[in-house]
């Protein structure tokens, strides 16, 4: 039997929709994981990036530290302060805000680094303050580029909210680690199955909300996913 | 910590420390190797690139655990699903530089290739793939860290790795070996990253050490996905 064959019967059969640790309770779960994670991570990368971008001060730091920050292995944090903070709050949440902080930092960092020097001249000759310039100008050339970050460090978290489940947490990786644990496949496809879906949730989340937020004359680019 | 317990182990650290080696590095030259004739054809062929990035994107979100599980009816509790699904990842991290990377060469070089009787195959191999190599070595970089990063999620389906000692840190509640494997983990990828950095030297010595400017004018926007 197939991978999708394992999935679909097992998210079909009627018994795992109900009960506690049922399949709807479980996603609930997951997202509730998922969330305040990227909420925090966008809270300190995304005004770092700016800010970065803007000044020009500390650019090498995010080209290279932002790059080996990604080696730090989530699993491995998540054990460490497991085995330091019993299942407390900091044990899962924390390892999802580090995962989650390059994408965006990077992104936000390259957003406003890129702004066409033409456009920066011009609307600090127009006398915008260094606020103005940055809140009207740069920002929103700049979001394609900050959502597609965002989009990736929700991807990250959505996608590995499930090892919260090693450490005994809920959310859709109870699925899959309990049927690794008792060899059963079925539990584990379809946990993953539904980790699939949800990520592309939220890939297409954020495809409409940037349709919605881009502004109009920069729409075309942000489709090509390019900035000449 | 218990550093007596290091020596004890070193045999076993260094050969965790290898297999996670292969499994991060295996997969990214599988994945440039893909990437290069593919982004090639999506470079030459501009109307082909929109819906390749959408699957690349949607790849992409396919969390690593999940592939593993996804390949396991297939490949077994096997080194191969591991490449397999980091291949998978860094296809489509280094595809989309390729592409950004060629893309890049500014019009004016490759006239003057032309200009100076450079047919197709010659031009992109000698001026055009070499001009993109930062953005490619770029997205390598990214591709060789993270993947170094998952393989060790790959102990939770038994395949071996520096995830081991987190797993049996955990079990045995021996903080120890859990240290010892995050710093492996991160010295391992931090190694990789600066051989990299150094082969990009190597490979495009006109460039000035201090500003890169090509990489810095291209658009980076898919070099961070």
């Amino acid at each position: 039997m197939s991978f999708f064959s394992w999935a679909w019967d097992w998210i079909t059969e009627s018994a795992n929709w109900h009960g506690s640790g049922s399949i709807p309770q479980q996603i609930l779960a997951h997202l509730g994981y998922s969330f305040l994670p990227l909420l925090i991570a966008a809270l300190i990368a995304v005004p770092a990036g700016v800010v970065i971008g803007h000044t020009g001060r500390g650019a090498v730091f995010v080209v290279n530290v932002a790059n080996a920050w990604r080696a730090i292995p989530t699993l491995g944090l998540l054990i460490l302060l497991a085995v330091f903070l019993g299942f407390s709050f900091l044990t899962w949440l924390l390892p999802l805000v580090v995962l989650a902080i390059p994408p965006i930092l990077v992104n936000a960092y390259e957003g406003i680094a890129g702004v066409d020097p033409d456009v920066k001249d011009a609307a600090k000759g127009m006398g915008m303050t260094p606020w103005q310039q940055v809140t009207r100008v740069e920002v929103p050339i700049a979001l394609p580029l900050i959502l597609v970050g965002l989009r990736t460090g929700a991807i990250f978290v959505v996608a590995t909210a499930t090892i919260a489940a090693y450490i005994g947490l809920g959310g859709l990786g109870r699925f899959i680690i309990d049927g690794l644990a008792s060899n059963q496949y079925g539990p584990v496809a379809g946990g993953a199955l539904l980790v699939v879906l949800l990520a592309v949730v939220v890939l297409a989340l954020f495809a409409l909300v940037s349709r919605l937020v881009v502004p109009a004359g920069l729409r075309g680019q942000a489709k090509l996913g390019r900035t000449e | 910590m218990m550093w007596s317990w290091i020596p004890q182990n070193w045999s076993q650290i260094w050969h965790l420390t290898w297999e996670n080696l292969k499994l991060g590095v295996l997969p990214a030259l599988y994945g440039l190797i893909i990437s290069l004739p593919l982004g090639v054809v999506a470079a030459r062929w501009r109307w082909i690139y929109p819906p390749v990035l959408t699957v690349v994107n949607v790849l992409y979100a396919i969390p690593s655990l999940a592939l593993f599980i996804a390949l396991i009816p297939a490949f077994g509790l096997t080194d191969t699903t591991v490449i397999i699904a980091l291949t998978v990842f860094s296809l489509c991290i280094i595809l989309p530089n390729v592409v950004e990377g060629l893309r890049g060469v500014p019009p004016s070089v490759r006239q003057a290739a032309t200009a100076m009787g450079y047919g197709t195959l010659r031009r992109l191999v000698t001026v055009e793939l070499p001009l993109a190599i930062p953005v490619i070595i770029a997205g390598l970089r990214v591709s060789v860290v993270s993947n170094i990063s998952l393989a060790s999620l790959g102990q939770l389906i038994g395949v071996s790795s520096l995830g081991y000692l987190f797993i049996d840190g955990l079990q045995r509640d021996f903080p120890t070996e859990i240290y010892v494997g995050l710093f492996f983990v991160i010295v391992l990828a931090l190694v990789c990253d600066l051989i990299l950095v150094a082969i990009r030297r190597v490979l495009t010595p006109w460039q000035p050490r201090r500003q890169r400017r090509l990489e810095r004018r291209l658009p980076l926007r898919r070099v961070t996905a």
